[in-house]
């Protein structure tokens, strides 16, 4: 793979705090090298900011192996930027040329409140979870593992269905600023499970309820949340959560 | 010599004759007893869920923003438990003795057998949360193998166990939050051990978010704040992974042990520039298939497939002919850097050495075309069928490096280089994973106590989740018992008010510096020294110098270093000033007790301790101690040993040709 160097213009989102207003502030980076990580190109101009006695950007990383799912910038108009199935600290400099211009965001949503600059508050997944995201076993009152076994295909699906990192760009996707492939990752992870049995139908409505009180909005199919999810969560769970949904509001009310 | 209270008895009674006399809370005290855990990676996510279930009031930490995003979720391999449902010969005393192997006799027989015997317990609970594990057609439980083992007891999900793990401790975790058992604390860094009497008594943390500082009061105080990797800058850990916690408790009083037993992991990404701010692994399991070579002329700068097969250096295949490129872990990082510092390196920054995967596509492709009866197939096809074959195998790490360094795998070999990805040494705990401070535990990573010298391949989230399920659930209340009737302490005692004011004033002076160098600066520089000087390859003359070095860093760093923004704000260059502080304080100890340490083990290699073909030369007549460091003042500690007794396994030089 040839190297190369690249001067670029950002435009960032600079925001003091959750209430002030927040502009978008533009600088110049040169000789940034197409081997960098995305967030080592804004080490290197936070680097510059500090000696330069400004305010380096705030922004939301920690593992920077696309696991943990804190990063979350918004950029140019995608959760995560240009590459599929993607974290923002996954991207590297060489999906840019010499001389682009790139805007980063925060995540956008009423659920997720701008902290600083391109860091929110995403506690409302945590609230979520807490809803009804768990299998409710204490420890010391598991049988052995192997004692129930599980088909294949259904330990697959609810793999794939767990892979999801709780990183809310589905939401910042949304027009609506829906949570509903989060939620139907986490619904689909426990239904298809026998473990997650007996509280089948409690916990999608409990996490639903949840969800609707923290503000996130309605789900209106525009399939936005797939396409920019890095784990390759499958809409296709949130037709389960629907369906979940549907069974337990029918029976729920009997 | 200082005593781990290890029960006495035969081996493989100890723990259940502890769990048999240990202490109990009676359910109307627990609701009365407040415990603080500090970290809610696998160690402490799972003792704060299983505390809370029983009935203590629980507060728990972590600086992220979510609980879930603690970095145990990065491990990749898998799991290990003593469950023998391969029907492949496994035991609890098989897993122990691996461990113990592993360790390089260095670890302490008592808690690596708890350990062992815990680790089915694991498994069960893990399961029963919903921890989607791979499994078998027939829907069972599916189990791979690892590095420095004979069975099958690894469990795993795909190369996501340790985010599968912490997901199933997460929601137990949210389910006590819920409950009202336990109060989490998000984007909040304990700072501070509170001691009343002698005895831990709470925290001071920082809320992240806004900058102020908080007192919390616990009859317990748990620190799960995971390992010290990042003491060299680069690494694969997580950015924000640090020893702060650990470092306030050991300059509290707490012991630190081992601290120079760090583990270097043999195929990472290698670092590609000056920008570079972490490493990512490449797990182990490649070097079953790669062949490991470089150029044999020196600064040699053509590419790979244009330098010929007589022209390669097999340098593993031909130090090591019985081992090969399966040499354990230790020798296959110090080879490597060896090829490198003498000038055969590849890539441009020339610290990297090839992982090829061209022969094991070739052999794949023939065995398959073999399958299929087409013994004459071309060159091109059988390419192909090997390719299917490694992708089966490797897919996903494949599609991982590609991201990260822009080249194709199936086309040109890996680079790589080792990296420093796990931490032996931490907190002095004794069998029940109390500090020497009275009430203080050190759960995980943090603490010192089971891998000894050198850790083997999916251990270490066994022991996280061992330690918080399992033990401290039993050890904890056996404290707790006699706790009873202290009333929760005020948070206006003096106690407080004091640890409070040293924080604060700690925090305003970085701040009043106002030097020209960044805190990103000082890291780096930190990090080139421990990696120089006591990384792979140790001796006498370089530790002193780097102790020398780190004091004139340290010197350094509390006159220039530049942190922007305030106190009471969202501040991460500020909480990261604070964390290289420590980490700078730390890196002087570890080059100590690595002078200290005349003899190679585990992943402590000095130069001058090494058989006549450079394998490790223990000293077990002189160095058969935990080395336990107890803080005095600015540069001087005192050391303090725990011997180590081998009442079953008898220790052994180990020999990989
Ligand atoms: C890339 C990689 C792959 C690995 N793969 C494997 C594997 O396959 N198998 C295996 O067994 N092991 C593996 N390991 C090792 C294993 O992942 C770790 O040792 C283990 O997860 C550590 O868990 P922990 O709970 O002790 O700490 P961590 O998961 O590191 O958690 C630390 C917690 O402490 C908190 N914390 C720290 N300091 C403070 C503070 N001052 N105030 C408040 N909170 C604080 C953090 O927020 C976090 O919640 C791997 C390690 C790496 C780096
Ligand atoms: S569903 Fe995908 S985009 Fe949404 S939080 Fe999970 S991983 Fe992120
Ligand atoms: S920093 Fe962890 S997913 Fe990006």
């Amino acid at each position: 793979m040839e190297h190369y160097n690249m001067n670029l213009t950002l435009k960032v989102w600079r925001q003091k705090n959750k209430d002030s207003k927040g502009n978008f502030e533009t600088y110049k980076v040169a000789g940034i090298s197409s081997e960098m990580s995305f967030l080592e190109m804004f080490d290197v101009l936070n680097e510059r900011l500090i000696t330069e006695g400004q305010e380096p950007i705030a922004f939301d990383h920690d593992c920077r192996e696309g696991i943990c799912g804190m990063c979350s910038m918004y950029i140019d108009g995608k959760p995560h930027g240009p590459w599929q199935q993607n974290t923002t600290c996954q991207l590297h400099m060489r999906a840019f040329k010499d001389g682009d211009t790139i805007t980063v965001e925060p995540w956008r949503a009423t659920a997720f409140p701008v902290i600083k600059d391109l860091v929110t508050d995403r506690s409302a997944f945590d609230r979520i979870i807490q809803a009804g995201g768990f299998i409710s076993v204490n420890t010391g009152n598991a049988v052995d593992a192997n004692a129930l076994p599980i088909e294949k295909r259904k330990a697959d699906d609810a793999f794939a269905a767990a892979a999801c990192i709780g990183c809310g760009a589905c939401v910042a996707a949304c027009k609506n600023s829906s949570a509903l492939l989060f939620v139907g990752a986490k619904v689909s992870h426990l239904a298809l499970l026998p473990q997650g049995g007996p509280e089948r139908k409690t916990r999608v409505l409990d996490m639903i309820t949840q969800m609707d009180k923290e503000g996130f909005g309605a789900c209106t199919s525009t399939g936005a949340c797939e396409a920019t999810c890095p784990k390759g969560i499958s809409i296709t769970n949130i037709a389960r959560l629907n369906q979940e949904y549907l069974v337990a509001s029918l029976t729920a009310s009997e | 010599m200082i005593d781990a209270k290890i029960p006495s008895g035969q081996l493989e009674d100890k723990w259940t004759e502890y769990k048999g006399h240990c202490k109990l809370v009676n359910p109307a005290n627990k609701r009365k007893i407040e415990v603080i855990i500090v970290g809610t990676g696998l160690a402490g996510a799972s003792a704060a869920a299983s505390l809370g279930e029983l009935g203590y009031k629980v507060k728990a930490f972590c600086f992220q923003d979510s609980p879930r995003r603690a970095h145990s979720i990065a491990a990749q391999g898998g799991i290990n438990a003593a469950k023998n449902y391969q029907n492949d010969g496994d035991s609890v005393f098989r897993l122990f003795y691996d461990t113990i192997k592993g360790g390089d006799y260095r670890a302490r027989e008592g808690n690596v057998h708890r350990l062992a015997e815990v680790s089915a317990n694991i498994i069960d609970q893990c399961v029963a949360q919903g921890v989607p594990f791979a499994r078998e057609y027939g829907g069972l439980l599916s189990n791979r193998s690892f590095g420095g083992t004979q069975v099958q007891r690894t469990f795993y999900a795909a190369g996501q166990t340790g985010q599968q793990l912490l997901i199933g401790a997460y929601q137990a975790l949210e389910r006590q939050i819920a409950l009202g058992n336990v109060k989490m604390y998000s984007r909040h860094e304990m700072l501070d051990v509170v001691k009343i009497d002698g005895k831990a008594r709470g925290i001071i943390a920082r809320n992240l978010v806004n900058g102020e500082l908080e007192r919390h009061f616990g009859h317990a105080v748990l620190l799960c704040t995971g390992g010290y990797g990042n003491v060299f800058y680069l690494s694969t850990n997580a950015m924000g992974s640090n020893v702060t916690a650990a470092w306030k408790a050991h300059k509290a009083g707490a012991y630190f042990a081992n601290p120079c037993y760090t583990q270097i992991h043999p195929t990472c990404i290698p670092v590609s520039g000056d920008h570079q701010s972490k490493l990512t692994l490449m797990s182990e399991s490649l070097r079953n298939d790669g062949r490991i070579w470089v150029p044999k002329a020196k600064g040699d700068n053509r590419k790979a497939s244009e330098i010929p097969e007589e022209e390669r250096d097999y340098y593993l295949e031909r130090r090591y002919p019985a081992f090969g490129n399966l040499v354990p872990r230790d020798v296959a990082s110090r080879a490597a850097k060896e090829r490198c510092d003498e000038g055969y390196g590849v890539g441009s920054s020339k610290q990297a050495v090839y992982l090829d995967f061209a022969a094991a596509i070739e052999r794949y492709g023939k065995i398959e075309a073999g399958k299929h009866g087409a013994d004459h197939a071309s060159a091109e096809d059988i390419r192909k069928l090997g390719v299917d074959v490694v992708k089966e195998k490797y897919g996903n790490l494949f599609d991982m490096y590609e991201k990260i360094t822009g080249e194709n795998p199936y086309e040109v070999p890996m680079r790589i280089y080792p990296a420093v990805h796990y931490t032996m040494g931490g907190l002095w705990v004794d069998y029940e994973l109390m500090t020497n401070v009275k009430g203080l535990y050190a759960l995980g990573e943090a603490n010192f106590s089971d891998h000894g010298a050198n850790r083997l391949g999916a251990s270490a989230l066994m022991q996280g989740l061992a330690d918080g399920y399992f033990v401290a659930p039993y050890t904890v209340g056996n404290y707790l018992a006699d706790e009873i009737s202290v009333k929760a302490i005020p948070t206006d005692h003096p106690a407080f008010i004091e640890a409070e004011k040293a924080v604060s004033d700690r925090i305003n002076t970085l701040l009043s510096i106002q030097g020209k160098t960044t805190v990103e600066t000082f890291h780096k520089r930190l990090g080139k020294i421990i990696w120089n000087k006591c990384g792979m390859a140790r001796n006498a003359e370089g530790l002193r110098e780097a102790i020398r070095d780190i004091q004139e860093l340290k010197a350094a760093f509390w006159s220039d270093v530049r942190i922007p923004g305030g106190v009471n704000e969202f501040n991460p260059e500020l909480d990261k000033a604070g964390r290289v502080a420590d980490f700078i304080e730390l890196g002087e100890l570890m080059c100590i007790d690595a002078l200290n340490r005349n003899e190679s083990c585990g992943g402590h290699f000095r130069e001058e301790y090494q058989t006549p073909d450079g394998e490790a030369l223990r000293d077990d007549a002189n160095y058969m101690y935990v080395a336990a460091w107890e803080f005095k003042q600015e540069h001087e500690w005192e050391l303090h040993k725990e011997e180590l007794v081998y009442d079953v396994i008898k220790p052994s030089q180990r020999n990989y040709k």
